[in-house]
């Protein structure tokens, strides 16, 4: 098999539990559009407030949905028997990492979509650079993807996995979150920084990690 | 001298610190020395691998 | 390990109800030595600091402006802050060296010095933070780069030494550190440098020794406190890591040896009943 095949092959286990669980869509999704709502709540529904902060409070709401998406994607792994069996197949551990961000890539942009419409709702926020907010949101997305499944990884089936992980994952993410934060900004039209060069920003940090993920994978899979 | 209260404040809570952070490394090697036989309690002469997964 | 060599039981029977003997346990002569160079060190870091050095005052069109008497916290801040950056980055050369050698000393030394770098690293953020009361006239400073840093880094250091503790073997609890420790400095960087982007400039006093507007006398206070702050590094770090290695004797063998150390209990107990 070519390192794409398994990658796909990786990816497509995970988005098949996730379409026949439908955890993302159906837990993480209103979930993170609860909390877009709370935010309203907690900045007493001022309409200039919340135009003004939307790319910020929708960041921070994607890494907090993050940790959720990430907590899921290592408990998919940690059934019984599932890490034997993916030992036994004989991937390379570069092309399981890679796979495991894919799956969680797709998984967080059906989260992040859905929380676009809530802030274009609820807070009222408009779109003025279309190209620049999708190409940033897809590489935010990537950096968190990266980063979380090789900390997801790191932990794996740890029964403090799910305190450990976000004061391990969201000092790591601060990055991401300034610079998506930023971009979505100037996309928003909320403040007049360059996007684009926090666009470049974002795609370094996934490169950064992705290139960590795999290099650091290998020995991962053979301990935890 | 001015600002006293904050060189109090910022001196203090350092030297404070330092030292409830001394006297904690030398409570838990006390405790755990006790339950380490003496031939064992350095590394020097530990006898232990040198490279992990070797024991 | 022969339990039944009465060497093993007089050794176990002295250790059990001696602690004094356990007390010194990370004590060595060289540790002695730095520790009396380093407290020596401290009284004349205490003269200089508050004793020799004047405050920091200027005179400009014949108003009296500067820092004043607030300067003799750099005295504490700049070295906390220089140590807790130089235990992360042995952090991150240690976890460097678990990697690729293998190596357990590294893995303890990298853990030690983590510990001690978030200390430091917690001291050089509570000194600045009182340091920039009364000269930025607030707590805390949005707008500053190094402090920016400085709160993310500790708070990585926090997720490392969480990490430590997790459960596991020594081996996988070693690789698993070592990843994250490893992280550390790339992580840093990348923080540092987004933060400096975002907030565009920066109101840290930039190297004031350098512009030659602290005179000689604090000048040299600085680099003495710095170079104090090296050597307590140091003398700490050593026994940190005796005690590092004890807690991975005791991970390790703790049970064979209470086992031991409760057979050699009954051993004597019985011998008493016999005779």
């Amino acid at each position: 098999m070519t390192l794409f095949e398994e990658i796909a092959l990786i990816a497509g286990k995970d988005l098949r539990i996730e379409g026949r669980s439908k955890v993302a869509l159906n837990q993480i999704a209103p979930f993170a559009l609860l909390v877009i709502v709370l935010f309203g709540f907690a900045l007493d529904a001022d309409r200039v407030a919340l135009q003004t902060f939307a790319p910020g409070l929708y960041w921070m709401t994607v890494l907090l949905a993050s940790i959720l998406a990430v907590h899921r994607s290592v408990a998919v792994e940690a059934g019984e028997g599932a890490r034997e069996g993916l030992l036994l197949s004989g991937l390379r551990p570069a092309s399981v990492y890679l796979g495991k961000v894919v799956a969680l890539v797709a998984q967080l942009l059906i989260v992040a979509i859905v929380l676009l419409g809530g802030v274009l709702i609820f807070y009222s926020a408009s779109i003025s650079d279309p190209v620049l907010l999708v190409t940033s949101l897809l590489g935010a997305v990537l950096g968190v993807g990266a980063a979380g499944t090789l900390y997801g990884a790191l932990l794996g089936s740890q029964r403090a996995r799910e305190t450990v992980l976000p004061i391990l994952l969201l000092p790591v993410l601060a990055p991401v979150l300034i610079a998506a934060t930023r971009a979505f900004g100037d996309a928003m039209g909320t403040t007049t920084s360059d996007g684009w060069q926090w666009t470049q920003l974002l795609y370094a940090f996934a490169a950064i990690y992705c290139a960590f993920g795999v290099l650091s994978h290998g020995v991962l899979m053979e301990e935890n | 001298m001015t600002h006293v209260p904050y060189l109090i404040a910022g001196w203090g809570i350092s030297l404070v610190v330092i030292a409830l952070y001394a006297a904690s490394v030398m409570r838990r090697s006390k405790r755990l020395a006790a339950l380490v036989p003496v031939d064992r309690r350095r590394w020097m002469t530990g006898g232990d691998a040198d490279v992990i997964g070797e024991s | 390990m022969t339990i039944d060599s009465p060497g093993t039981n007089t050794e176990s029977m002295a250790m059990s109800a001696d602690t004094a003997g356990v007390a010194g346990v990370t004590r060595s002569r060289t540790t002695t030595i730095l520790g009396a160079v380093v407290l020596a060190g401290a009284a004349l870091w205490l003269f200089l600091a508050f004793g020799a050095t004047d405050p920091d005052v200027r005179i400009v069109d014949g108003n009296e402006i500067g820092q004043f008497d607030a300067v003799r916290l750099m005295y504490v801040h700049v070295p906390a802050a220089i140590t807790a950056y130089l235990a992360f980055f042995v952090t991150s050369v240690g976890s460097a060296m678990v990697l690729f050698k293998k190596s357990v000393w590294w893995d303890l030394v990298a853990g030690s010095s983590a510990e001690i770098g978030a200390v430091s690293a917690a001291l050089a953020l509570i000194t600045g933070s009182i340091w920039g009361k009364p000269i930025w006239n607030t707590w805390w400073e949005w707008g500053d780069v190094r402090l920016l840093t400085t709160l993310v880094l500790f708070m990585m250091s926090l997720g490392y030494l969480a990490v430590r503790r997790l459960e596991g073997t020594a081996e996988e609890r070693a690789k698993r550190s070592a990843i994250v420790g490893l992280l550390l400095i790339f992580n840093v960087i990348l923080v540092n440098r987004s933060v400096e982007w975002w907030a565009d400039s920066t109101i840290h006093q930039q190297s004031t020794i350098a512009d030659a507007k602290i005179e000689d006398l604090k000048a040299f206070t600085l680099y003495y406190s710095i170079l104090l702050g090296a050597a307590a590094y140091a003398w700490m770090l050593i026994h940190r890591f005796r005690l590092a290695w004890l807690e991975r004797q005791y991970d390790r063998f703790g049970i064979d040896d209470a086992i031991v150390r409760r057979r050699a209990e009954g051993h004597t107990h019985s011998e008493g009943i016999s005779s």
